[in-house]
């Protein structure tokens, strides 16, 4: 099973991700901010990643970056939840290694979409 | 046991009667909680005459009423044989003190009959009607109405 | 429950603390705090309000914290300083977004006419500041940087309402290295294209070195794909949304549709990948295996389009650099979460175990065992470790106050806005930890302490200019454990109560005699007379006016006590104090009248068997004993609760020394002690009323209840003259 990290320090928005991300038979692991996820990621692993950017801590620009820098996550799809359609925080992103990135509020169906496309 | 009061058409009724201070009444049976025998209570100071005091039902404390003084008849000796019925009221449980429970009756509205105006207040106050059954007179407690006026009686 | 809708619930529990943490971060600000970090959290709290708020489709909320939050960004980013009058707003703002919330909560939408108002204000700010600025912006929102004027999103997706007309077209793509280096795959966006129709795919690979100089992680391949669909230009277009700028991309629309050679029923994108495998392949021949760091090699998408695997690679990865070193145990996450429920039950059935277990000790002691023997020491020790499980599940109940004080900052500025005075509050004590029992009934207690303060206790600016004091006024709000109690004070630098005034009011209302005397104490707490108050101050809680009288009265329900202490021309200091838990009491068992009586130990400074010649007369009705130095009212419980009508010799009986903090100390008379225990508080108001002198009811040993003794209002009951005579009747029939 694939499983799916999602970093976000809002309670609410990890839930929502676990409920759409469940309907599509992921695994689910989550972690509240940058610096807890490399923590997770350093023990589960994880086959894609999904971060929001405002976090405490370490947030996801640099959670992004720590995580581009291991060789064995350069190819792990990573996608940025972002709110509107923010060019400049998509090109940030971007520089920063993410793959992809998911507006919020989000469908449910869309997320799957956006997994789908960067995950095989 | 649980019958909601209006079933269809008839509106049937269930209740629950007894006898206290000789004579029978009953109480609607959505109201009565359980009913078990009569233990000492611990007295209540500074209260009312029909409040006997309260006794322990499983770990809460229940205030146990003497209805038949309540009703201003003599008050009960309680003995052994003596039953206290638990009513609830709102979100407040009360024993009542009475001699013996008899029947559980079925009544439809046209049983029950206002109750006549005999010159005792207590006994207008706080009852509901009278129900024919055969030839017996059950009078109906409106239990919401024993309870004292919580404000009126904190010293 | 629907899934959604307890994430929805969730979602405002979430939001009551990052309004907590919006508050508090913006009163460390206002305070002084200038660590960056602060704003930062700050914004945090209001995007996330938003980003929740947004996935529920909560759209007035949305709108306001989107304007509040664009401020905050400002803010973080340089773009706007802060000053005080901008904290000051951003304060009111905070107030305005709990307002949406809680409306938001029951289903509705904040006050508009409010919210209209504190929009224009912060977009005030957000182009430039006030006074000389441009016209206020109207409440809509500004524009993104994109020219976009955010709307929020509803939950389905629009839906392309052009006529479906199939097209072919021709696409092109050609990844740059940085394609790769994000985890795209050449492979993904294949299949992405297949999805939206009947694909034709040709690998292009005229610009595959020889592999000597094939370099794994750069691109050598285009591919160019026709695409025969009806979806329009933008949802191919999409596909690529993610790669634009790492992949240079072509999309043609053929002018007719061409003839495209469907091999079978759909491409084999399989068949595809291992085709472009074999081209690679063939540019094999003489090659000197490059030294290629495998590790390298197998994470990246290899440029022979392998089968997309890697993404699947969960493998055990070297550790990867973080801010700090992982640690055994997450510090941050050391709580768990536990449904109230379960705690209540697991209280009750520990509160069982205890009167379970003094049944017992009893019973065993009916049997004559004696306490130095095996059962009788087995039978300590089980009360000892019952004991220990009680006070560990009551700390598990107990919470600090600071739930409670975090509403009153807001509170005492809305007072402050009503009554036009000027207030800083400070808090003291807010770990200060009590039975969640007690937490739930001192809320208001404390909000009538603190309208009264602010309302009467402080002067006007102006009036306290004119007395040499600060125009902001303190008012303290703290907490602390004394006495096996938990004590709050909510003290103010005001002007003091008016004592001439409140006796002439007193004695106008006919509460005390005219010629009273008393002292200065006992005119400040004349306040707390029924009847004392009749200033219809609005309360919002409650919606109508409130008396301290009503105050006090509540509190005493709790088994705690309120008064007052006041130095006029320099403030007031109400004292609350409230016993530590509602469930549980240390308590002294006592006989009185052939009754079993429990006082609370926390009363009790002594007990003592007076001598006869220490006991006096004094007066027709009164007694008092002589206690060393001084002599201490008699107080015959049995009389004073009417369980009989004479009184104990207190030579025969015993005397409990008590301090009240109405009536002083008191010499309560009763028959005999018992012994000590530890009971379990039984409520009689929740299926009775109140009842004078007695503050709760216990299970004993036995199973028959015994009352718990309110020792302040028996002392108080004692003092009032004339005693009222018991009725027979009280005499229970057993």
């Amino acid at each position: 099973m694939i499983k799916v990290l999602t970093v976000d320090d809002s309670r609410t928005m990890r839930d929502m991700l676990r409920l759409a991300l469940a309907g599509g038979g992921f695994t689910v692991i989550q972690a509240v901010d940058g610096e807890h996820g490399l923590e997770v990621l350093n023990e589960s692993g994880a086959d894609v990643i999904i971060t929001d950017i405002n976090m405490p801590k370490l947030d996801g620009f640099g959670f992004i970056e720590r995580v581009r820098e291991d060789a064995a996550y350069r190819a792990t799809p990573i996608l940025v939840l972002t709110t509107e359609s923010d060019p400049a925080k998509k090109v940030r992103a971007r520089e920063a290694g993410a793959t992809g990135w998911i507006v919020k509020p989000f469908h449910p169906e869309k997320l799957l979409d956006v997994i789908r496309k960067v995950a095989a | 046991m649980n019958q909601p009061a209006n079933i269809g058409a008839s509106e049937r009724r269930e209740l629950t009667s007894f006898w206290t201070g000789e004579q029978e009444y009953c109480v609607d049976i959505m109201s009565v909680r359980e009913i078990r025998g009569w233990s000492a209570a611990t007295p209540l100071p500074q209260s009312p005459n029909y409040m006997r005091g309260v006794i322990n039902l499983r770990g809460a404390v229940l205030p146990i009423m003497d209805l038949a003084e309540r009703l201003d008849l003599p008050p009960t000796q309680p003995s052994e044989r003596s039953v206290i019925i638990v009513v609830q009221v709102g979100e407040r449980l009360v024993g009542l003190l009475v001699d013996a429970v008899s029947d559980i009756l079925s009544i439809t509205p046209d049983q029950i009959q206002p109750t006549p105006d005999v010159g005792c207040d207590q006994s207008k106050a706080f009852i509901r009607g009278l129900i024919t059954i055969d030839d017996r007179m059950v009078s109906e407690i409106a239990v919401e109405r024993l309870l004292p006026d919580l404000e009126g009686l904190a010293a | 429950m629907d899934e959604l809708e307890e994430i929805k619930i969730t979602f405002f529990q979430e939001c009551d603390e990052l309004l907590g943490d919006l508050e508090s971060g913006l009163l460390s600000i206002d305070a002084g705090d200038t660590e960056p970090e602060l704003v930062n959290a700050v914004f945090r709290a209001v995007h996330s309000v938003k980003g929740g708020a947004g996935a529920f489709g909560l759209e007035a909320l949305v709108r306001f914290a989107h304007v509040f939050e664009t401020l905050l960004d400002n803010i973080r980013g340089g773009k706007t300083a802060l000053r005080p009058d901008l904290v000051k707003l951003l304060l009111r703002a905070a107030d305005v977004l709990a307002d949406h919330v809680a409306a938001a909560k029951l289903g509705g939408e904040g006050d508009a006419a409010s919210t209209t108002a504190m929009v224009e204000e912060l977009e005030t700010w957000i182009s430039g500041g006030p006074a000389p600025s441009p016209p206020a912006l109207p409440a809509d929102l500004q524009p993104n940087e994109d020219g976009i004027v955010f709307k929020p999103v509803t939950l389905t997706l629009p839906e392309v309402d052009e006529g479906p007309r199939e097209e072919v077209w021709t696409i092109t793509f050609q990844p740059m290295d940085e394609l790769y280096a994000k985890a795209n795959e050449a492979g993904l966006l294949i299949r992405e294209i297949e999805r939206l129709g009947k694909i034709d795919v040709e690998l292009l690979d005229d610009a595959l070195p020889i592999f000597d100089n094939l370099d794994p992680e750069t691109a050598h391949f285009a591919w160019k794909v026709r695409l025969r669909t009806d979806v329009p230009e933008e949802k191919i277009r999409e596909v690529f949304e993610f790669v634009e700028g790492h992949c240079s991309t072509t999309i043609v629309r053929e002018a007719s549709p061409p003839v495209l050679v469907e091999a079978d029923a759909g491409p084999d994108i399989a068949a595809i990948i291992a085709a472009a495998q074999a081209a690679n392949m063939e540019a094999e021949p003489a090659f000197t295996p490059l030294k290629v760091d495998v590790a390298a090699v197998e994470s990246q998408p290899p440029v022979a389009l392998a089968p997309a695997a890697p993404v699947a690679q969960v493998a055990q990865p070297a550790s990867l650099r973080s801010p700090q070193p992982p640690q055994g145990e997450k510090v941050n996450q050391a709580t768990i979460r536990v449904d109230p429920e379960r705690i209540d039950k697991l209280i009750d059935l520990v509160g069982e175990l205890v009167i379970n277990q003094a049944m017992l000790a009893q019973r065993v002691a009916g049997h004559g065992f004696a306490a130095s023997s095996d059962v009788g020491r087995g039978l300590d020790e089980l009360e000892q470790l019952t004991r220990d499980i009680q006070d560990s599940v009551m700390a598990i109940r107990a919470q600090p106050v600071k739930s409670v004080f975090q509403r009153m900052p807001r509170l005492v500025r809305e007072i402050a806005g009503q009554t036009g005075k000027q207030v800083r509050l400070v808090t003291d004590g807010e770990n200060t930890e009590v039975d969640k029992t007690v937490i739930e009934r001192i809320s208001e207690p404390i909000t009538h302490m603190l309208r009264n303060a602010i309302d009467h206790g402080l002067e006007t600016p102006e009036e306290r200019v004119a007395a040499g004091k600060p125009t902001e006024g303190t008012v303290r709000l703290a907490a602390l454990h004394r006495g096996g109690r938990i004590v709050i004070e909510v003290g103010d630098d005001g002007k003091g109560i008016n004592r001439p005034r409140v006796r002439q009011i007193a004695i106008d209302r006919g509460l005390i005699a005219a010629d009273a005397q008393l002292t200065d104490e006992e005119v400040d707490n004349l306040i707390f007379l029924p009847g004392f108050s009749t200033a219809s101050t609005v309360s919002d809680i409650s919606g109508r006016g409130v008396g301290m009288d009503v105050v006090r009265k509540s509190v005493q329900g709790l088994g705690g006590r309120i008064s007052i202490s006041s130095r006029p021309g320099f403030g007031s200091t109400f004292t609350l104090s409230l016993p530590l838990t509602l469930a549980v009491l240390d308590g002294m068992v006592i006989d009185v009248a052939g009754q079993t009586l429990v006082v609370p130990l926390t009363a009790i400074v002594e007990s003592l068997r007076p001598a006869a010649a220490e006991v006096k007369k004094l007066g027709a009705q009164g007694g008092v004993l002589a206690v060393r130095d001084a002599y201490v009212p008699l107080v015959d419980i049995g009389r004073v609760l009417g369980f009989q009508t004479t009184e104990i010799d207190p030579a025969e009986g015993v005397v409990l020394l008590v301090d009240s903090e109405v009536g002083g100390r008191a010499a309560l008379v009763a028959d005999s002690i018992h012994g000590q225990r530890q009971v379990v508080i039984k409520s009689l108001e929740s299926n009775y009323q109140q009842v004078p002198g007695i503050a709760a009811a216990t299970i004993l040993g036995d199973g028959r209840v015994a009352l718990i003794l309110d020792v302040d209002a028996l002392v108080a009951m004692r003092k009032r003259e004339p005693l009222r005579m018991p009725e027979p009747s009280i005499q229970a029939a057993e």
